[in-house]
Parts: structure tokens; C-alpha cells; sequence
């Protein structure tokens, strides 16, 4: 559980040190005193969108939601004997570069919405949501090689995780691709791109997220 | 007012019903005194706190109760007052830590000296082995694991050629003794438990985890199961006898060792010289079917032997049978061709001689006519 | 339905949306089925944790039927008590109180206690309760599928809840987990609405510091879930697989009824990690609501401020932190490395210091105060003395060694009873006598909430005390029959009966509180918009009940804390928050000490 543990310590630290710079030193019976700078009376504790702050926790649960998945991994690998790790097959790397191109492309759809660059904007949504496609499409494939090679997610833990966490990853990364798929219909229902903005970076936020993720589950797939 | 009174009436009694009530711990029987006395010492410090909040608590509500005239004094925060009481309760708190770190310590590090002997739980019933002349218990597998071969032996380790084995609810133990206990189980979680003894720890299948203790006093412990294990957990129970050193070992020479067993002197050395039924009766206990088969007539997991043979079944099917010699016969040896109608298929079957198989119908058919009456 | 966006482009905060018709629904299904007002949502959940948990109280009725009177009911069998078991504790842990708490009362309260007319994501907030909904329909329906619901316990622990020998271990574990896993979700959707509410729509001059500790609790427990549950989760999902394809993440190599099984190498113990590290942070869940309720219920009705309120948001943030770093002490006697329980019994004594500070705090809050002793109060000061008492043993349970002889005895059961049950639901009770006038326009009738509370207060105290000294002999937990034992006197088997018949009578109570739930609705006395004069927002609304928006034509503006109760030189009591400095009325000062 200790990387679990750390995840957990790290974000109460967060939580404890932002609460602490908005109170520390305020005594909020004296209805007139000094508040602390960041205080401005607006009501609104953070700048961000809602809509973006929102992303944030959620994709802080999920993070919590993987940080478990590997500790158990783990745990489990030293618990018993058992492991054979089952031979990673190359199509990962390439189905790693393709995550690594849609995500750029989301990015660059970011950064043409916020520039109101409509053409660039389309393209970019365009190549992202083709390249998760392909992505998803290749895990399938990763995992019809690895069944047909007789790696059952039944006869081995290291397989039962593997096909589990990829498979809740790409689930993930499906999650992502509704949104995706709703900003793009906008887009072509001729919704005009300043409004669009806030959903082509929530897109690009989320799909950095689940890339990181997909690096750092695919590194400890590599190493153990 | 009303409120205030009732507040320390609770209070006051509270505290008679822990003074006057029969119900405490049971009289202590192992080494563990010092977990009574951390518990003791939990119990004071708890207990004056109880008391000394609660009877604040009543003050306040009747002194300060509502008065239309009155003010509520305005104070809102003494940090000075919140530091003392902060630091007490921290002080409170380590003077009930520290001993009960000290007892685990001692509980985690069983003496160099201790005897070792393994308890193995499965749905619902216990068995036992010791480590014969040798002092080593031989290794096991659960994938060894069959009707023949009970405890899973290897039957390639010598160690394990003397080790005594004991299919049965009662185990017995040399008073005085440090024991170290080994606990393995073959199917889900079950959990060791002497009241009087104390400690208890988890059989978890997969893995050995162990507990020791010293029994101090001579006597009959209840064993029970203390982690859900399916339906017939409460029924899960055993006995511990704690012997004289001589008695014990007169006791573990009627058992079995591996090696007898693999030449075919297996349960028969339990049962010699008693008539069919007294034979059935043990046997029923070696087998643990009274774990789930009640012999009074009270509610199991399987039908009561009470009153059976010779009664009208219906089951599941909806048809009937009457309980003869047969239809034990094909029950004990496989138990789900023909349910009673209401019990779950959860009986293993068991495979038994023929001999034994006369024995247990023998006990189900007269043995508990005289019971009954 | 309503015309809110809820997409993220077009979004404006519902706290900045000015009061106009458009925001309301037109259709009747809008405004009372398919509702994206928080509070027709609050009630909607409040209805179905309440309904849930009636079936789950009926349960518990049954199981005191078996072990006060063993051997009289036929229909209880072993397989049936274990299920009763089960399903009464998940039914409570989760969908009753975790659902009422924060779906509940959070949803009724947020809002209008920081003062912004909705929740931020009103749809989302929709969507969160129907999944509630649809959790508690597969829950119910597992009640109807061959063989049961499951009956391993509500801590659903492996090996035993997947195989032979274990009620529901076909269909009731399956549909379980996948409820389970349904409720995370709509939890999660609901969860991240609070904490962006909570964060982002406040008023104007509602700093964090000014939110009542209802708010803090909330607001904690909904951190405190939204991080626990996604452990929940991963050990459905994980036995789920092992279950359902046979893989081995818990299953080690298993002799069932004498049938080997395919599995090997698992580790039971890993699913316990897993799920304490969810499970315990499950009791603050639980734990934090109640703590800033109560607070609010002793400020109000003492006419005083909540005594150091800044230790009291402090207590509830390091408890919150450290919920995460005491699960193992659940599995002292599991097998686990031993010597993990220097570490656990160290953190969870810990704990109690913030909590025993929490404790003082509310008895000085009645100190020198002016109390009123209404039925919100009593529930509030019945919570204060039930939960010392609970406190206080779980410093049994928590000491590593006391914990050998006391675990998976009645102890625990009556220990977990006093603190995580009988604690919040006095709160509960008494949070729906303080705000059913808010809610409903009318008052609870006060001489039948009397004798619901000292029924329910002396009842409950009654049926747990003397369990702890059934735990002290060893009398063990989850046993259908303790007949035929050495050690247990026949003395205790009265005892049970005892508890028993005070548990029916308690039970039988709670039927006073719903007949008055509905007679007061109609013909309850009518409250006015402040009938405890409060400070918070809530009651310094337009309406009463509020309209969809909350708040009148704008948003109050917010002056001071939470807790101005008999201010030095103010006229009144009590100064609600939207008072401006300059309005405050002066008095003579007489009256002051």
C-alpha cells in the first residue's frame, strides 16, 4: 500500500497547506478583521473554470483509483511466488507512440482553439480522436496476440493485471473519446470556437492524463 | 432538569452494572495476565474520563438551561485551555499505548523454547497435528489435498513420517508448556479462539500464520471459530484439553502417526473396542458431521439426526423417501444426489470403509433413541 | 427541464445566475422526478436511504429475534441469519447513512448554507441520484435471485464470499459488487458537485472560515470519500475477476467441500488491505457529517458560538488526514505481518487525540451557555454522551493487544453500534427536527419527538452497554447459536433476551418518528422562516420553504461568521451572517457577564 500511502500523504498534504494559507491567522468571529491576501470576498477559493476545476478532482480520484491498482499489483507480485511476467509485445511501444500522437494533436487543437484558429482546431481534433481510436484498436490487438500466444488472464497474475489495467485504462481513454465526440459534432454543427475552447482543453487535459498514466502503468509492466 | 437526571442516572449506572454484573472476563487460563491488566488499566482511565465528562455534561445541561433573562457568556476560543487539554489527553492516551505495545511485542515473539503443533480449519471443523519424535512437522501441500490424504502430506518428506495426526474436534496440551501454535486452512478464513486463552489469530488458506500462549490451569476450553466462515460457522467449534504432561502424551499415543496411516491403521486406532454405535458416535465427531447434522433435534445446516431414521423426507424434487439403511448409505457417499427439500447442497462427500459407514448408520439409527427419550 | 447548461462552454456558475423564470422547470416530471434543484434531490435521497434503511432495521429486528430467543422462528436459519447480518451492515454503512449524510443533507445544505442558489453541476447532481437509485434497485433485487443475497458479511472478505458454503455466493456477491460499484459512480458524480460547490460558490463575503461546521463536515467526509471509495472498487472489480474468470488476485489454492479449485497463489489478505483502506475512512464518512451537525445543533440551541471553532475545522481536517493511516488496526488478528500492529495502534491512538478535543469542545460549548433544551438538543447532547461512550472503547480495539481477546467479539459489534451507528443516527434526528421547519414550512410536533428521543436515547444505551460485557466473556459475533458452550453462562443468554426486547422497543419507535414526519406535514405548527434563530443562511431565506434558486431576487451578502450567538452589546441573541456591521441593533449590556 505504500505507494497508495504516498498518493494519499501527498494530496492531504496539498488539501492541508492550501487550507492553511487561506486561514492561518484569521479569527472569523471579529466580523471586520484582516483576512488573509488571497482572500477576496468573492466566494470563489480558485481561478480556474468550474468546468476545469471539476476535471482536476475527478481526475485526482482516478489517479487514486490507479495508484491502487498498482499497489495491489505490488503486493501481490512479492506475495507469492507465482509471477511470470508474460513478454510485453512490441505492438505496446507503437500503440505508446500513437498515445503519445493523439495527445499532441489534442494539444495543438488546444492551443488553435484558443487562438481561434478554426482549420487547425479541426484537424487537430480530428487526428487526436483518430490516433485514441487507433490506440484503442491496437491494445485490442495486443491482446488477441497475447490470447492466441496462451496468455489467459487466468493462468498467471501478471497476465490477470495486465489485461486489467489495460483494459480500465482503455476504458478510461473511452470515456474520453464521448467528450471528444461531442465537442467534435459541435464543432461541425458550426458552434463558434470561443465556445468551444473550454471542452478542446478539458480534452487535451484529460487525454495528457491518461497518457502519464499509460506511461507509468507500461514502465511497470516493462520492469517487473 | 429531567434531562440532567436521566444523564446521571446512566452514569451511576453504568458503572453499578459493571461492579454488580455477573458478565466480565472469563477466569484467565494462559499466560496472558498482561493483557488483562492492559485492558484493566484501559478500562480505569476510560472509565474515570466516562464518568467525569458525562457528570460535566449534566452540570452544564441543568445550570446552564435556558433562562430568558439570561446571556450565554461570549468566549470563542481559549487557547490556552484547548493546549492543556490537548496535552492531557495525549498523555492519557500514551500511558494506555505504551504498555500495550509492550504485550504485542512479547505476543509477536514466541519463546525459543515452544512446542510447536499446527491447527488446520476447513468448513467447519478442526483438525490438529503434532511433530512426532522428530520435533519437525513434515511439509504439506493444499494440492495434495484428498479424502485419503487429509492434511494435504507430502509424501516424500521424512520429517513428516511421525508426525501425529488428529482428524478430530479435541486436541489436547501439557499444562506449564509454552505451545507455539502453526494455523493453515484448506478452504476460506477461520479464526482460532479460546475465551480463556485470550489470544486468537486468523487461519488464512494460502498461508501459516501462528500464535503462542502457556496454559496455566488444567481444564476444558471451548474452541470457537471467530471469522465468518459460511453458514456453519457457529457451528464450528472444538475443545482444548489441557493436561498433566503424562496424560498428554497417553492421549497423543492413541492417534495415528503419517506413516500408520499410509499402511492403513487410520481411524480404526480411535475406535477399538467399542461397540457399532459408540464407534458411530466417534466417528461422527472424527468426521465433523456434527458440525452441521444437530443430534437434538435443534435447527442445522443439515437435517437433525434426531428422531431420523425411519422418518418421511420430502425433497427437493418434491417426491418423498423414507430414511433407511440406503438412503444414509448414498447420502454420506454422495451427498447431493438427493436433497432434503430447504438444505443448501453444501455437504462434501466423505469417503469412509464400509465398516465405518455400518458404525455412523448404526449411531443415526439407535444411537440417539435414548438420548431422546 | 431545467435550461441550465451543463456543458462546459456555455457554463455560468449557478451561484451568478440572477433569480429569473427560466430557471425553473415547467413540466411536473422536471420538478419532482427528474429534479435538478439540490433540494428536491436531497429529499429524494433522503427518502431512499430512509426507506433502504427501514428494510435494514427490520432486518436487525429479525437478527435479535434469533439471538434473544434461539430455536422459536423457524424461517431464521443459519443461512438466513448470516445474510440478515450482511445486508443490515451494508444497507447502514453505505446506503443509508453514506447516501443520507452526503446526498442528503449535503445536497439540502450546501447550497443554502454557503449561499449559492445550486449546486455548480445541477445535471450532473441529477444524474448522481438516479445511479443512487439504480444501486439500490439491484441491491433490493439480489433479495429475489436464486439462492439470495450474499451472507459474507458486509466486509465481502475472500475467499469465503465467492464459494460453496456461503449464501448468495452465485448471484447475491455478483449483484452486490456491481451495486457497489454503481453507487461509487453516482457517489463520485455527486461528491465532486459538493467540493466545487463548496470551493467555487459561495457569496460574496463567505470566507472558508465563516462556513458552519455543517459545511466543514460535509466537505471533508466528501474528500475523504471521493479518495476511499476508488479502493472499494478495485477489490470488486478485482474479486469480481476472480470470481468470473478465475484468475487468482485473492484466491489462493482452495480444498471447497472437498472439491479443489482451479485458483492459486492469491492472497485473501490482500483484498482486507484493500478494503479497510477504503473501509475506515468509510467511518469518518460517516463520522465527519455528524460532528459538524452536531456542532451546529449545540451552537444554536446553547446560544453560543461553537467553542474554538478553529480547532473544531483543524480537528476535522488532521482526523480526515489521518483516517488514511489506520486501516490495518481492523486486521490485528488477520494474519498480517504482526508487526505492523506497532505502527497501526500508534496512528489510530493518535486519532483520538483530535477527536477527544472535538469532544470537549461541544461539552464547553454548553458551558456558560444559555441552553435550550428543544428536541434538536436533546438528540445533539444524547449524540455527545453516546459517543464518548463509543470513543472511549474503541481505545479497547485500537490497542493492539487489548484487541486479542476483543476482537470479532460482541464487543466490537457493540462498540461500532455506539460510535458509527446509534452516534450519527441521533444526529440524523435530530438535524431533521432542526431543519424540517426549513424544509417543510411547518414544526415537528414536539411531545411525540420527546418520547422518540428517550426511547430511542435510553433504548439504544440500553441494548450496547451491557453488549460490551457479552464481548468481555467472548462471546463471539456473527453467531447465529452460541447454545452449547463451557464458558458462556446461561445468565448472558437472558441478557440477550434482554437486549432483544429493548431493541424491539426501540425499533417500534422509530415508527412514532415517521407518523410525526407525516402528521407535521399537514398539521404541524407553522414555523416562520427562522423559528430557532439561527445565524446560518438557510434561514435568512425568502421563502420558507426555499423556491428553486434558493435565495429571493439576490444572493445575501455575507458579513461574519457562522456563530455570532449573545454578541456584547447586540440586542439580539444571535446576529445572522447577511447582517451588515451597521445594522447589528445595539442593547444595553447589562445582561452580559
Amino acid at each position: 500500500m505504500t505507494i497508495s500511502l504516498l498518493f494519499m500523504g501527498v494530496i492531504m498534504g496539498v488539501v492541508a497547506w492550501w487550507l492553511l494559507k487561506q486561514t492561518v491567522d484569521t479569527s472569523p468571529w471579529q466580523a471586520d478583521a484582516p483576512y488573509a491576501a488571497s482572500e477576496d470576498f468573492s466566494g470563489r477559493s480558485l481561478p480556474q473554470p468550474d468546468a476545469k476545476l471539476v476535471l482536476i478532482i475527478f481526475l485526482v480520484v482516478v489517479t487514486s483509483l490507479f495508484a491502487l491498482f498498482i499497489s495491489a499489483y505490488l503486493m501481490r507480485m512479492t506475495m507469492a511466488s507465482d509471477w511470470r511476467p508474460l513478454p510485453d509485445p512490441d505492438l505496446l511501444w507503437l500503440n505508446t507512440a500513437v498515445l503519445i500522437l493523439s495527445s499532441i494533436a489534442l494539444q495543438w487543437a488546444h492551443v488553435a482553439a484558443r487562438r481561434e484558429q478554426l482549420d487547425s482546431l479541426r484537424n487537430g481534433l480530428f487526428v487526436g480522436g483518430f490516433f485514441a481510436f487507433v490506440f484503442i484498436g491496437g491494445q485490442l490487438l495486443a491482446w488477441q496476440q497475447l490470447v492466441d500466444a496462451g496468455y489467459y488472464v487466468h493462468s498467471n497474475p501478471a497476465n490477470a493485471f495486465f489485461y486489467l489495467i489495460t483494459g480500465l485504462h482503455a476504458l478510461h481513454l473511452l470515456g474520453g473519446v464521448v467528450a471528444w465526440g461531442v465537442t467534435t459534432i459541435k464543432l461541425m454543427g458550426g458552434t463558434e470556437v470561443a465556445r468551444l475552447r473550454l471542452s478542446v482543453e478539458l480534452c487535451a487535459i484529460y487525454w495528457h492524463f491518461l497518457l502519464v498514466v499509460w506511461l507509468i502503468l507500461f514502465g511497470l509492466m516493462l520492469s517487473t | 432538569m429531567v434531562f440532567a437526571v436521566v444523564l446521571i442516572l446512566l452514569v451511576i449506572g453504568s458503572v453499578l452494572f459493571h461492579f454488580l454484573s455477573p458478565w466480565y472476563l472469563t477466569p484467565l487460563a494462559s499466560n496472558w495476565s498482561t493483557i488483562d491488566d492492559t485492558l484493566g488499566l484501559t478500562l480505569w482511565i476510560t472509565g474515570i474520563l466516562f464518568v467525569v465528562i458525562n457528570l460535566f455534561l449534566a452540570y452544564c445541561v441543568i445550570k446552564f438551561r435556558y433562562n430568558k433573562d439570561k446571556r450565554a457568556h461570549y468566549e470563542p476560543e481559549n487557547k490556552k485551555l484547548e493546549i492543556w487539554l490537548t496535552v492531557g489527553t495525549a498523555i492519557g492516551v500514551a500511558a494506555m499505548l505504551t504498555p500495550g505495545l509492550y504485550v504485542w511485542a512479547d505476543f509477536v515473539n514466541p519463546p525459543k523454547d515452544a512446542d510447536v503443533f499446527e491447527i488446520v480449519g476447513k468448513q467447519w471443523s478442526w483438525k490438529y497435528r503434532f511433530p512426532g519424535d522428530d520435533g519437525i512437522l513434515g511439509s504439506v501441500d493444499t494440492r495434495h489435498i484428498t479424502s485419503d490424504n487429509p492434511f494435504g502430506m507430502n509424501s516424500d518428506d521424512p520429517n513428516g513420517q511421525d508426525d501425529v495426526l488428529i482428524s478430530s474436534g479435541e486436541v489436547h496440551l501439557p499444562i506449564d508448556r509454552p505451545v507455539k501454535l502453526l494455523m493453515r486452512s484448506d478452504d476460506v478464513l477461520h479464526d482460532f479462539a479460546v475465551a480463556e486463552f485470550r489470544v486468537k489469530m486468523d487461519m488464512v488458506p494460502g498461508m501459516v500464520t501462528q500464535m503462542w500462549f502457556t496454559p496455566t490451569k488444567l481444564g476444558e476450553y471451548d474452541v470457537l471459530c471467530e471469522e465468518l466462515c459460511g453458514v456453519g460457522h457457529y457451528n464450528m467449534r472444538g475443545l482444548v484439553v489441557v493436561d498433566e504432561e503424562n496424560d498428554f502424551k497417553t492421549w497423543l499415543n492413541t492417534y495415528p502417526t503419517y506413516a500408520q496411516t499410509l499402511s492403513g491403521e487410520g481411524a480404526a486406532a480411535a475406535t477399538e473396542g467399542l461397540s457399532l454405535v459408540e464407534q458411530g458416535r466417534e466417528l461422527s465427531k472424527l468426521y465433523a458431521c456434527t458440525a452441521c447434522h444437530s443430534i437434538d433435534g435443534s435447527t442445522g445446516i443439515g437435517p437433525t439426526w434426531q428422531g431420523l431414521f425411519g422418518k418421511t423426507e420430502t425433497l427437493a424434487d418434491g417426491t418423498t423417501v423414507v430414511v433407511d439403511a440406503d438412503y444414509l448409505k448414498e447420502s454420506i457417499l454422495n451427498p447431493n444426489a438427493k436433497m432434503v427439500e430447504g438444505y443448501q447442497p453444501l455437504m462434501p462427500p466423505t469417503v469412509v470403509t464400509d465398516e465405518e459407514l455400518d458404525a455412523l448408520i448404526a449411531y443415526i439409527k439407535e444411537g440417539l433413541v435414548e438420548k431422546s427419550e | 427541464m431545467s435550461t441550465i447548461a451543463h456543458d462546459a462552454d456555455d457554463f455560468v456558475a449557478p451561484a451568478e445566475i440572477p433569480e429569473m423564470e427560466l430557471y425553473h422547470p415547467k413540466t411536473w416530471l422536471g420538478k419532482y422526478v427528474f429534479s435538478q434543484d439540490a433540494k428536491v434531490i436531497a429529499i429524494q435521497y433522503a427518502v431512499t436511504a430512509m426507506g433502504i434503511g427501514f428494510i435494514a432495521l427490520v432486518m436487525s429486528m429479525l437478527m435479535r429475534l434469533q439471538l434473544g430467543f434461539p430455536d422459536s422462528f423457524d424461517f431464521i436459519n443459519p443461512s438466513v441469519y448470516i445474510q440478515l447480518v450482511t445486508m443490515h451492515g451494508m444497507i447502514m454503512v453505505i446506503y443509508l447513512l453514506t447516501a443520507l449524510f452526503l446526498g442528503g443533507f449535503g445536497n439540502y445544505l450546501i447550497p443554502l448554507m454557503v449561499g449559492a442558489r445550486d449546486m455548480v453541476f445541477p445535471y450532473l447532481n441529477m444524474l448522481s441520484f438516479w445511479m443512487y437509485f439504480l444501486a439500490v434497485v439491484v441491491l433490493v433485487a439480489s433479495f429475489f435471485v436464486p439462492g439470495g443475497p450474499t451472507g459474507a458479511g458486509w466486509t465481502l472478505y475472500p475467499p469465503q464470499a465467492i464459494l460453496q458454503g456461503t449464501p448468495g455466493a452465485e448471484w447475491g456477491i455478483v449483484l452486490m459488487l456491481v451495486s457497489l460499484a454503481i453507487f461509487i459512480v453516482g457517489f463520485t458524480m455527486g461528491g465532486l458537485n459538493y467540493v466545487v460547490t463548496v470551493l467555487q460558490a459561495r457569496t460574496r463575503g463567505m470566507t472558508l472560515m465563516r462556513m458552519p461546521l455543517t459545511v466543514w463536515g460535509i466537505f471533508m467526509a466528501t474528500v475523504l470519500a471521493l479518495l476511499a471509495f476508488p479502493a472499494l472498487l478495485v477489490s470488486a472489480i478485482m474479486m469480481l475477476f476472480d470470481m468470473l474468470l478465475g484468475t487468482s488476485f485473492f484466491m489462493p489454492a482452495i480444498v471447497s467441500m472437498g472439491q479443489p479449485l482451479d485458483h492459486t497463489g492469491g492472497n485473501p489478505i490482500l483484498f482486507q488491505h484493500l478494503f479497510w483502506f477504503f473501509g475506515h475512512p468509510e467511518v469518518y464518512i460517516v463520522a465527519l457529517p455528524a460532528f459538524g451537525i452536531v456542532s451546529d445543533l449545540l451552537s444554536v440551541n446553547a446560544r453560543k458560538n461553537i467553542f474554538g471553532y478553529r480547532m473544531m475545522v483543524w480537528a476535522i481536517i488532521i482526523i480526515g488526514a489521518l483516517s488514511f493511516v489506520v486501516w490495518a488496526h481492523h486486521m490485528y488478528v488477520s494474519g498480517m505481518n504482526p508487526n505492523f500492529g506497532f505502527f497501526f495502534a500508534t496512528t489510530t491512538l493518535i486519532i483520538a487525540v483530535p477527536t477527544a478535543i472535538k469532544v470537549y469542545n461541544w461539552v464547553l460549548t454548553l458551558w456558560r451557555g444559555n441552553i435550550r433544551l428543544n428536541v434538536p438538543m436533546l438528540f445533539a447532547i444524547g449524540f455527545i454522551f453516546t459517543f464518548i461512550n463509543g470513543g472511549l472503547t474503541g481505545l479497547f480495539l485500537g490497542n493492539v493487544t487489548i484487541d486479542l481477546p476483543l476482537s470479532d467479539t460482541m464487543f466490537v459489534v457493540a462498540h461500532f453500534h455506539m460510535v458509527m451507528a446509534v452516534s450519527p443516527v441521533l444526529v440524523v434526528f435530530g438535524a431533521i427536527y432542526h431543519w424540517y421547519p426549513k424544509i417543510t414550512g411547518r414544526m415537528m410536533d414536539e411531545t411525540l419527538g420527546r418520547w422518540h428521543f428517550w426511547i430511542t436515547f435510553v433504548g439504544t444505551y440500553a441494548i450496547y452497554y451491557p453488549m460490551h460485557y457479552l464481548g468481555f466473556l467472548g462471546v463471539p459475533r456473527r453467531y447465529y447459536s452460541i447454545e452449547g458452550t463451557n464458558f458462556i453462562p446461561e445468565s448472558a443468554m437472558s441478557l440477550n433476551a434482554g437486549i432483544s426486547i429493548a431493541a424491539f422497543i426501540v425499533g417500534a419507535a422509530q415508527l412514532i418518528f415517521i407518523y410525526n414526519l407525516f402528521i407535521s406535514y399537514s398539521r404541524g405548527k407553522e414555523a416562520g422562516g427562522n423559528p430557532w434563530e439561527a445565524t446560518t443562511l438557510e434561514w435568512q431565506t425568502a421563502d420558507t420553504p426555499p423556491k428553486h434558486g434558493n435565495f429571493g431576487k439576490s444572493l445575501p451578502l455575507v458579513y461574519r461568521w457562522a456563530y455570532d450567538y449573545s454578541v456584547p452589546g447586540a440586542e439580539k441573541d444571535f446576529i445572522p451572517q447577511n447582517v451588515p456591521p451597521s445594522s447589528v441593533e445595539k442593547g444595553t449590556d447589562e445582561t452580559n457577564q
